[in-house]
């Protein structure tokens, strides 16, 4: 066992942090798609239905037809993390998005009409009182997709853009368990990291008082 | 209705005049019809009807949260609809049942907002909201870091006064303040606002179902029925009045008195 370590410590090492890289960075750009595009649709709620449904199918895709697809394209294909980044990035849309516009939808619609009285401009009202009240939300949609990608991601191997999943296919390939679990066990825990990281932070956006946790 | 434009008033002294304010919904409801009357500077008129009669709507237009179809409402002599918007409803203090308070915000937060949201620095935010609370009958060392959830009915009804008055507003417009409060806790809060407008030279409008509210906190009562005005009178004469709508009104306040009354001469 420790002989095993030895050989592999350093490889997992690595390929624990080229997961995480791929994973944060589809985080990033899911976020920064997917938030302004929910708030976007509480301001046009007849978009909702079709926008979040298009999330919805991309999210039905099954990943390793998803990589597969990408991988034929132009400026995609190039290189193998492009491909997995932009993956993820579909994957992570849909519960971002949900979370956004159900978020900022749930708000007592009371406390809209304060803001609006008391003379708070649209912006402010956004930065004051909407993003505020409907943050702990859009940060557990962000947790979801984070934990859900951490998992997708070790498929991306099959496309050769790295991470743990790549001791996976080299175990299954040489039907070495050791190798599987060096691949799985360590994504699983990154997994468990992010969700209980992630569940900190949205613990500590969560507007206080009682019965207000979503 | 004769057409003049509504642009200017002609009623000097009045804070607030509403001249022949109709307001109807889009499939042509009528929820307001044809209201006049004028409120004093410095009084306070008191908006008696029951559910329905288009009390919040008539005193929403004031701050144009509510935009009249017909007619038009005058602050200090300037069409309403004529304000920028933003300025307008700075000027005004709102005050509404209950829900009001922002639940992610303390209560210096919460009563200063206005001046947060004028850009005003936060040392100077914090002492006027300090000022407030304390005017409220809230002591800031106590009660300016809490939450809405760790307040009481009537704390937060009191917050909710404090952020109403922050901008110095002549005018203010309060929403069946203490309608969600037990009898006790609305009977200091009534003490404790009238006691606040004897200091400062505000105009109020004020809407609630409560009868006894109105005879207590009104320099003038109106009455409303299915959007429209049916009495604009002093306390004192909307008890004596014969009108019909003002009787029943008043009976329907008076049954448990006239029970017991009766029960005891039987």
């Amino acid at each position: 066992m420790s002989g095993f370590l030895a050989q592999y410590g350093g490889e997992i090492a690595e390929l624990t942090v080229e997961h995480l890289w791929l994973t944060g960075a589809a985080m990033l750009f899911a976020a920064a798609i997917a938030v302004p595009v929910g708030v976007w649709l509480t301001r046009r709620p007849r978009w909702a239905r079709p926008v979040i449904g298009t999330a919805n199918v991309l999210q039905t895709i099954p990943s390793l037809a998803m990589f597969g697809f990408l991988l034929p394209l132009p400026w995609l294909g190039e290189r193998a993390a492009r491909v997995a980044i932009v993956a993820l990035t579909a994957y992570a849309l849909l519960p971002i998005l949900r979370n956004t516009y159900a978020g900022i939808q749930g708000i007592d619609p009371a406390l809209i009409s304060v803001a609006r009285a008391l003379g708070l401009t649209n912006r402010q009202r956004f930065f004051k009182v909407e993003l505020p009240l409907a943050a702990s939300f859009i940060l557990a949609g962000l947790r979801t997709a984070t934990v859900t990608c951490v998992g997708i991601a070790t498929i991306a191997a099959a496309v050769g853009a790295g991470g743990l999943g790549e001791l996976i296919f080299r175990g299954v390939a040489s039907v070495d368990n050791r190798l599987v679990l060096a691949g799985a066990i360590p994504a699983a825990l990154l997994a468990l990291g992010c969700d209980g990281a992630l569940g900190l932070v949205e613990r500590w956006m969560r507007v206080p008082g009682p019965g207000s946790a979503p | 209705m004769e057409a003049r434009p509504y642009t200017e008033c002609d009623t000097m002294g009045a804070a607030i005049e509403f001249r022949g304010v109709g307001l109807a919904t889009a499939e042509g409801r009528p929820l307001l019809d044809g209201i006049s009357f004028a409120v004093d500077e410095g009084t306070t008129t008191v908006v008696l009807g029951r559910s329905g009669s288009g009390k919040t709507t008539l005193l929403r237009t004031v701050n144009r949260m509510a935009e009249p179809t017909s007619g038009a409402v005058f602050l200090n002599g300037k069409a309403v609809h004529e304000a920028e918007l933003i300025a307008l409803r700075r000027s005004i203090g709102y005050v509404i049942q209950e829900t009001g308070l922002f639940p992610h915000m303390t209560a210096e937060r919460d009563a200063a907002l206005v001046l947060e949201a004028e850009g005003h620095p936060e040392r100077e935010r914090m002492r006027r909201a300090h000022e407030l609370l304390r005017a409220v009958g809230l002591e800031p060392e106590q009660f300016a870091r809490r939450y809405p959830h760790q307040l009481s009915g009537g704390q937060r009804q009191r917050v909710g006064l404090a952020r109403a008055l922050a901008s110095e507003p002549g005018v203010l417009l309060m929403d069946e303040p203490f309608g969600a409060l037990d009898p006790l806790t609305r009977a200091e809060m009534q003490d404790m606002l009238k006691a606040l407008l004897g200091r400062l030279k505000v105009t109020v409008l004020l809407v609630t179902h409560d009868l006894d509210e109105a005879l207590y906190l009104g320099d003038r009562i109106v009455l409303l029925s299915d959007g429209k005005l049916v009495a604009h009178l002093e306390p004192e004469e909307f008890l004596r009045s014969r009108e019909p709508e003002v009787e029943r009104y008043v009976r329907a306040f008076h049954r448990g008195e006239e029970r017991t009354r009766e029960e005891k001469r039987a």
